[in-house]
């Protein structure tokens, strides 16, 4: 079984999306020129989830990736209701109240963010009620609760991951009438699901990190060449503090049962996460609502089951860590990526062949005949080959297929391979999982000019 | 280097050649200030204010001081011809598609030719010939089309073969071309040198050229050009032109009344290399691959090789104030495509050394044709810009029928596919213009077959019916901005894909395009014709009506209800404007006429109708949507909508009235269809024209109705023989010379404008007549169609040319319509044509250089005709929408 090139590219770029902040004037006055986005499924379906949005009463966009894991229900809830809530933990005082006094008197609402979807990125519309509710109830606290302060970007990130954690987890606990819902809340609160956040504003750059995603800043060296620097720090067992941070929550007795095979209590790789209730509940929490929940969670043995070791809940949580970078302009991208590329690929790697991918499609270095000699015949050969590198190594439009065409068909000499690709990309649904990972990434693009810019105005 | 090697190609040899110019100028460019000459100062007045030193600015004061006029003042910003003239290539070309083009471009070859001896200024003018290239049987065909006009212009010219082509250009690879057209008088000139040269001849004529002087703003006062602002100071004048090449847009909007020039610059590169081992002659052919995209001519030893690229990088958008000409760079990926086609062509240069990449921007218009003319909102404001990188082939030329223009009132020749108020303040928008150069500049090389569609800056000015009929299948086509119907696809037919549809054959269209004729003759159809341009003309007294008798050459003053064809005739008697005028009221008129209309026509009546406030003239183009029901069934459609009697007794034809269709109320319906079938226009409020339209077709069903675009009608009116304004008539064409003398009233008491050239023509005869000619010999399905311009021989000899084209589904033959001349055997005079002279002859007409037999007609063919009105055995069935 052989997979043509075409037909590995319309695998490949079957999820691809791009968004290109829109230039008024050619006056672009945001950092980020715009990002490209990806993702290539193991799992049938998925587990991965993408979301980007633009911040319309705050300034900022918010990108980020969730790597889902026993379903997809929690990456999926995540996805679409975690930017809300950082959006309304980022709102003054002033914004919270007129948007509360507008669903108070059933007059518009203000937008809160503007989305940049793939068709595929869908939305619950079923639940969409029930999210508002939850968030509205965030909201008229965080309206009593008025501090006067101006907001911190990292207070608010660090909020809006507990607050919704809390309130996935409540929805569990409360339930619905609607049973299709009941179920719905159940299996969002029993899977699990990581996120890494980036929210970029100006030169401020925040990314908040659950689990063990990654986000990763491409910088360009005065001599050209690329470097990494990464941004966020795996939440897994080979993050000593990460372990050490665990076994300080727990007692001493339980040390050597809380990580086990590298797995929290020897079942959980990330070590944190959204959802995971199993993880969070205590054991009777866990026994009444799995009981007197619908048969379809009764009859699941995942649900059912007790971790072992399982004495002083919880051993899991969602709040993130916060790293805040100043951009530079040497700064020249960001990927964020779920583990599925990060176990493919060193992240120097990451950082070369996107950096030499945005630039060989954008700043190939202009000849100029100058007071050289040349003639048609040899200029006719360089632009040729030009053209030839440009066409072979960037067939792609995306930064982030050209990642997964990397990630996936990349050989031992670090070239993309074909027949490997090929052989990657038509394995069977259950053969798919054990070569490989979901991969969801996302490359944001910032504006050196405009970030210059700001670092001059200081 | 860029500057030291263009300087060398132009200013040196100018300066060495001319000592004893006169230089008016401020500062020079150059290090030393103590040698700069005293600039001298602007005059406080003058008739004539230039703004632009380039070819087109030293042109029009050539051409305006030749005629006598002494008084005028060129200002350029820089220094002379250092704008896109200096970049300019230089080619001489007289291959032109538009036949104003080409004489223009005839004109300057012969005026550049005498230039030398005239001024003693070097132009560096080489007769060289051209020879264009065909790789495809389809470039050889528009090839031929072009060298049959040539020809009959006395132009010699000729096509070749591949074979003949390489003797004439030793280097040319011909394994893959199927033949070449050979124009042996074409040249090449010094452009910089010529404007010079032109300079020179002005400057002796008593013209004030200054240097380092560029113009602010234009000042007009009640609609009259009154002066110019400069950076020097002011200038009072009473004719400004502005030839301000690619900054001619910004200018135009400088001042406090804008004047809408609409043209875009692109860059454009061109190559120039060091000299062949043993340097090329300067005398050898210009070479054009047009299938390559790319021209190549010698150049001092070497070539200069440049093209336009399917991928044009638009510049100045926002403004001058971006970036200098000079600062432009080269950019050798971008040439990648044409420098492979260049070596493709002539792959003997491959050792040839690279001597520059040259980036000279030049400016494009909406639709590939150049802009001169008055503005329509300034008296006395002259515009000649937006060459479409043709600006040395058409300098003279232009400079020429400009200069006549102004001095005259008009121009010597037909430029009405040239003037500046083809266009309206809607071709004006800077994207608009962005995004229609990126597509007109590759056309340059593009193909160009019959129908073409400009596929940028569409669907700008729409029917409130759009998006119905576009539903329904409608493919569109577009005029003025106004997106109009072409036809109907039926639901599951296939038509090919643009690029592939493309032919100078039968089109894939035919069968559909039949049945909707064939619709119109026998049942009803519908035509939105909203794009016509619309006009009322109310008075409070008998204002208008005298006006308009005055103006308008058929008699207006009919009774109340009444249309009337009417011209609207310059002091020449030719056709301004073809209008239908209904009499609305003792004192209103509606005035239609065709869509590109809506600038000129309103400009004309504006300039001549009096300054009384009582007399209003208001444009409510946009504010009526025009349905054309046409058919035997029409008559039964509505009167079924409006429960009133349509018959003829009731409603005969030329007759205009308002009354309720459906539930709306104020329809103006005629008893017109522009094409000569029975039917009506209902020309209705926009806000009642979804519900008409809705009730129009519901009703109609039972009559067989259906939709219709403009290529049935078209279809229908030619084979009519139904002259159309802007196609077959234009402003040097009168009523007499079409037989139309029944439009005119030549006794209807009272003065208009053209009537003694019409008396006396009707006394002594006219000197072209329009001519009608069904195709005998031509093979429908095999042979090359008829378009336009096509060569119309009479016994052999050549008599003029058509005008449109179109196949007469009735008649089962292409018609051609066109003007017939008399020429004088011996002199070439010409000579009255009688009735005996045109239906004694034996007619060709000349379609890419195979001859059709055809038979000349006067009138139409009544008999076949005859309106099968309302016979109850039409059957329908084959009518209903499939």
């Amino acid at each position: 079984f052989y997979l043509t090139p075409p037909q590995v590219n319309s695998i490949l770029k079957a999820n691809e999306y791009s968004f290109k902040v829109p230039e008024f004037d050619g006056k672009n006055v945001s950092s980020v020129l715009g990002f490209d986005s990806n993702q290539l499924p193991a799992n049938a379906p998925i587990e991965d989830r993408r979301s980007a949005a633009t911040c319309l009463q705050t300034r900022g966009m918010l990108l980020g990736v969730f790597d889902g894991h026993a379903g997809c229900a929690c990456a999926q809830a995540v996805s679409e209701r975690l930017f809300y809530y950082i959006a309304v933990s980022l709102l003054p005082h002033e914004t919270l109240l007129e948007i509360e006094n507008a669903v108070e008197s059933g007059r518009a609402l203000l937008p809160i963010l503007q989305w940049h979807k793939h068709p595929n990125d869908y939305f619950s519309k079923e639940a969409s009620k029930l999210y508002f509710n939850s968030l509205r109830t965030y909201w008229q606290e965080l309206i009593d609760l008025n501090s006067g302060e101006t907001t911190d970007v990292r207070e608010a990130l660090i909020n809006a991951f507990k607050r919704l954690d809390n309130d996935i987890s409540l929805e569990a606990q409360v339930g619905d009438p609607n049973s299709f819902l009941n179920y719905l809340v159940l299996r969002v609160a029993f899977s699990g699901s990581t996120a890494c956040v980036a929210h970029v504003d100006g030169v401020d750059l925040h990314i908040a990190n659950t689990g063990d995603s990654r986000a990763m800043l491409g910088v360009q060296e005065e001599d050209g060449s690329w470097s990494a620097v990464t941004l966020s720090y795996d939440h897994n067992a080979q993050n000593e503090h990460e372990v050490e941070r665990v076994k300080m929550e727990h007692p001493k007795s339980e040390e050597k049962s809380l990580v086990k095979q590298d797995r929290l209590l020897g079942l959980l790789m990330p070590f944190r996460a959204f959802g995971d209730v199993k993880f969070k509940w205590s054991i009777e929490l866990q026994k009444r609502v799995v009981e007197s929940g619908p048969d379809q969670l009764n009859d699941n043995e995942y649900t059912k089951f007790i971790p072992p070791n399982y004495h002083t809940p919880p051993y899991l949580t969602a709040e993130p860590e916060v790293i805040h970078h100043r951009l530079r302009p040497q700064d020249k991208f960001l990927v964020l990526a779920t583990d599925g590329l990060w176990e493919t690929m060193h992240r120097q790697d990451v950082a070369r062949i996107v950096g030499e991918y945005l630039t060989g499609v954008h700043h190939q270095q202009p000849i100029a005949v100058g007071g050289y000699k040349v003639t048609l015949g040899q200029m006719h050969g360089l632009l040729a080959e030009r053209r030839a590198r440009i066409s072979s190594v960037f067939e792609d439009q995306n930064a982030a297929t050209h990642l997964i065409r990397h990630a996936v068909g990349n050989n031992e000499f670090g070239t993309v391979d074909h027949e490997r690709l090929s052989k990657m990309l038509s394995l069977p649904e259950e053969l798919a999982r054990m070569y490989r990972d979901d991969i969801t990434i996302i490359v944001v693009q910032f504006n050196s000019r405009v970030i210059g810019a700001y670092q001059n105005e200081e | 280097a860029a500057g030291m090697f263009l300087r060398a190609l132009s200013d040196i040899q100018w300066r060495a050649a001319h000592p004893k110019w006169r230089r008016m100028t401020g500062s020079q460019r150059g290090t030393s200030t103590t040698a700069e000459p005293h600039p001298l100062s602007l005059p406080a007045q003058a008739q004539v204010v230039i703004c632009g030193g380039g070819i087109m600015g030293t042109s029009v004061a050539y051409h305006l001081s030749k005629m006598g006029w002494k008084d005028i003042v060129l200002l350029e910003q820089g220094r002379l011809a250092a704008g896109t003239t200096r970049f300019c290539a230089g080619i001489v070309s007289t291959a032109r598609p538009v036949a104003v083009e080409l004489k223009m471009a005839h004109y300057s070859n012969k005026l550049y030719q005498q230039l030398e001896q005239e001024t003693g200024v070097q132009t560096g003018y080489m007769k060289t010939g051209s020879i264009s290239l065909a790789q495809t049987q389809d470039r050889l065909i528009s090839l031929k089309r072009i060298a049959s006009s040539l020809n009959v212009m006395g132009i010699p010219c000729e096509i070749i073969s591949p074979k003949k082509a390489l003797q004439l250009h030793p280097l040319i690879n011909i394994h893959d071309l199927v033949g070449a057209m050979y124009v042996p008088e074409d040249a090449l000139v010094s452009s910089a040198n010529v404007s010079l040269a032109l300079a020179t001849a002005a400057s002796r004529n008593g013209v004030q050229i200054h240097e380092r002087t560029s113009v602010s703003h234009v000042t007009i006062q009640k609609g009259q050009v009154t002066g110019v602002e400069t950076d020097r100071g002011r200038i009072q004048c009473e004719y400004f032109v502005n030839c301000a090449g690619q900054w001619a847009y910004e200018l135009g909007h400088s001042g406090e009344e804008p004047v809408h020039i609409p043209l875009h610059a692109c860059e454009h590169f061109y190559l120039l290399t060091h000299p062949l081992q043993e340097p090329l002659s300067s005398s050898l052919p210009t070479v054009v691959d047009p299938d390559g995209r790319i021209y190549i001519r010698n150049w001092q030893g070497g070539i200069l090789s440049g093209g336009f690229e399917k991928n044009p990088k638009p510049l100045f958008t926002e403004g001058r104030n971006q970036l200098e000409i000079q600062n432009l760079q080269e950019d050798w990926d971008h040439f990648g495509p044409l420098l492979s086609a260049l070596l493709r062509r002539m792959p003997g240069l491959e050792a040839l050394q690279i001597m520059q990449l040259v980036n000279c921007p030049e400016s494009f218009t909406p639709d590939m044709r150049c802009i001169m003319g008055e503005s329509p909102t300034a008296r006395g404001y002259f515009v000649l810009a937006g060459m479409n990188s043709a600006g040395i082939s058409y300098g003279g030329g232009a400079g020429k029928y400009l200069a006549e223009w102004i001095v005259n009132g008009y121009p010597s020749e037909n430029v009405w596919p040239l003037d500046l108020k083809r266009f309206g303040t809607l071709q004006s928008s800077r994207t608009f213009l962005r995004h229609r150069v990126m597509e007109v500049m590759p056309l340059m090389f593009d193909l160009k077959v019959p129908r073409w569609d400009f596929q940028t800056g569409r669907q700008l000015r729409t029917s409130p019916l759009y998006d119905r009929l576009d539903a329904q299948g409608a493919r569109w086509m577009e005029k003025h901005g106004f997106e109009r119907v072409k036809y109907f696809v039926p639901p599951g037919s296939d038509l090919l894909d643009l690029d592939h549809s493309k032919t100078f054959y039968k089109p894939d269209w035919f069968d559909i395009v039949g049945s909707e004729v064939k619709c119109c003759k026998e049942a009803v159809c519908v035509i939105d014709m909203s794009s016509f341009t619309k006009f009322e003309i109310s008075s409070t007294g008998d204002q208008a009506l005298e006006s308009l008798q005055y103006l308008f050459s058929n008699d207006l003053d009919v009774p109340v209800g009444h249309v009337v064809h009417t011209g609207m005739l310059n002091e020449k008697g030719g056709y301004e404007n073809d209008c239908s005028i209904a009499r609305l009221s003792k004192r209103s008129f509606f005035m239609i006429s065709p869509t590109d209309q809506q600038v000129h026509c309103w400009t004309w009546l504006k300039n001549r109708l009096p300054d009384d406030s009582n007399l209003v003239i208001e444009d409510v183009t946009w504010k009526y949507t025009a349905l054309n029901l046409i058919g035997p069934r029409a008559v039964d459609v509505l009167s079924e909508l409006s429960y009133a009697p349509m018959t003829a007794e009731h409603f005969p034809s030329l007759f205009c009235k308002e009354m309720s269709v459906g539930y709306a109320n104020g329809i103006r319906v005629m008893s017109i269809t522009h094409t000569g079938e029975p039917g009506f226009v209902l020309y209705i409020p926009i806000e009642y024209a979804l519900h008409v339209y809705n009730e129009v077709m519901n009703m109609g069903q039972k009559y067989g109705i259906r939709n219709a675009g403009y290529y049935a009608l078209r279809s229908l009116r030619i084979e009519k023989f139904f002259a159309f304004w802007g196609q077959d008539l234009d402003a040097f064409t009168t009523p007499m010379e079409c037989g139309r003398e029944f439009q005119v009233k030549l006794d209807k008491g009272m003065e208009f404008l053209g009537q003694e050239v019409l008396l006396e023509q009707k006394q002594n005869g006219v000197y072209k007549r329009f001519t009608m000619f069904i195709l005998e010999d031509h093979d429908t399905d095999l042979d090359l169609w008829p378009w336009w311009g096509e060569p119309i021989f009479r016994n052999g000899r050549y008599v003029g040319k058509t005008t449109s084209s179109a196949y007469s589904y009735t008649l089962e033959r292409h018609v051609c319509l066109g003007f017939v001349h008399h020429f004088d055997e011996e002199t070439g005079e010409e000579l009255v044509v009688t009735t005996d002279f045109i239906n004694q002859g034996e007619y060709e007409i000349d379609i890419a250089g195979q001859r059709f037999q055809a038979k000349a007609k006067l009138y139409p063919f009544s008999s076949l005709f005859t309106q099968r009105r309302r016979k109850d055995e039409v059957e329908l069935s084959g009518y209903q929408r499939e």
